[in-house]
């Protein structure tokens, strides 16, 4: 067997699936070449581009870093949708927080069960109120 | 005349509402339609990692990450995934209750809760109610990116393994189908092992550099599937839910319509009544 299957697929979709010769990608200990029967293989890959060599042409695909799971006839690169650097991560935590911690300026930290429930039932009573509405008026 | 002018301008107004609902609901359909298929393509990635967590987790049994550890729970932290906008029934009123539930069970056992909102309805339900929110994102659009989501993730993961919170619980609308979605409340962290997975094919793995070092690193992306799945599915849900309320809508505004007619024509048809005995009376007169 001269072939190897590829799945590329990232958290917002698949991004390819086919019959390959051989698979190139940038592991995280340095690049690495898949031909059909390498040994199982579980890596994590830098940020670059992985190449798929079909027959007739050869495929580039950019990651952002990912996984690499490689058994006999099949690898899958499990693909990060964007580059995903430590401090990019970190400062959008910090966003998260901070814009939490802005548009609730003046909101009490504790919450009121018992006043919520009432609001909460009463809205769906409003709801439920329409649509028995809708149904008798057929 | 003047009561005939008043209804012809009501029937008028509603006509021009019924024209948006129904353009809405037009909008929603094909809007689901696309966030279903995000949602199936979405799911090929969550699964393939599983698996590899499956094969990482029975490389080294012995070696546990903290964020598959079962921990006493004194805090919980659950993220609220809502809507940006509004019209679309009661899909998020009814996920508020679910978690306002939940948040009532884990009070009544003596568990503090704060939350991390996703969705624009979500914030300002807690800026109403209050509530310790942890952090929040908001404007996703109708085709939410991971990476608008990465922050809000973080926080909370950072909080788990600093020990600030012992569970995070995912709130979100379930997509069952076009008519019905489901409030649903999953465990996110601490992971419960599921015994099935990676039993299927055990390779025998080289893992570089090593399988904890991998470990964490897959956990954090599988944490992060699961919330886009999440988001999406509400967003699928978001707009199912607003194509039913708008349907609802332009079928009321069509009974409003005849109705309106109705009187409409009774009117006129008093009207004239009303002239012609005018005018036979006037002639009788003479």
């Amino acid at each position: 067997m001269s072939n190897i299957h590829v799945d590329i697929v990232s958290a917002e979709g698949n991004i390819y699936s086919g019959e390959a010769t051989m698979v190139f990608a940038p592991a995280e200990m340095g690049e690495v070449g898949i031909a059909p029967r390498h040994a199982p293989l579980i890596t994590r890959i830098k940020p670059g581009t992985v190449r798929v060599k079909t027959a007739t042409e050869e495929l580039p695909f950019f990651v952002g870093g990912g996984i690499l799971e490689v058994q006999p006839h099949l690898v899958t690169v499990m693909a990060d949708t964007a580059l995903r650097a430590k401090d990019a991560d970190e400062a959008a935590a910090q966003a998260a927080k901070t814009s939490a911690e802005e548009r609730l300026a003046g909101a009490k930290t504790d919450i009121d069960i018992a006043r919520v429930q009432a609001e909460l039932v009463e809205a769906a009573a409003r709801l439920k109120f329409v649509q028995d509405l809708k149904k008798t008026s057929r | 005349m003047a009561g005939l002018k008043e209804i012809r301008t009501k029937i008028k107004s509603v006509k021009s509402t019924q024209k948006i609902t129904r353009a809405m609901e037009k909008v929603a359909t094909s809007k689901m339609r696309k966030a279903q298929n995000r949602m199936d393509a979405a799911r090929p990635y969550a699964e393939k990692l599983r698996r590899t967590i499956g094969h990482l987790a029975l490389a080294n049994t012995d070696y546990k990450h903290p964020f598959m550890v079962e921990r006493p729970v004194k805090k919980v932290a659950i993220l609220v995934v809502s809507t940006d906008r509004g019209l679309c029934g009661g899909l998020n009123i009814n996920l508020f209750r679910s978690v306002v539930r939940a948040t009532k069970e884990w009070k009544d056992k003596g568990a503090a809760v704060s939350y991390a909102v996703v969705g624009a309805k979500g914030i300002a339900f807690f800026k109403r109610v209050g509530g310790e929110v942890l952090a929040e994102t908001s404007k996703l659009g109708e085709t939410p990116h991971l990476a608008q989501l990465v922050g809000t993730i973080k926080v909370l993961l950072d909080a788990y393994q600093a020990g600030e919170v012992d569970r995070v619980i995912l709130a979100t609308n379930l997509f069952v189908n076009t008519m019905s979605q489901k409030p649903t409340l999953t465990q996110l962290l601490p992971l419960e092992a599921n015994k099935s997975d990676g039993l299927l094919d055990s390779w025998d793995y080289i893992y570089e550099p090593s399988a904890e070092g991998l470990m964490e690193y897959v956990l954090t992306r599988y944490v992060e599937s699961q919330v886009y799945q999440g988001v999406i599915e509400n967003c699928a849900s978001e707009q199912a839910s607003r194509m039913v309320a708008m349907k609802a809508a332009t079928d009321n505004a069509g009974k409003i319509i005849n109705s309106l007619q109705l009187a409409y024509n009774k009117a006129r048809q008093a009207a004239i009544t009303k002239e012609i005995s005018e005018i036979v009376g006037g002639a009788a007169a003479v």
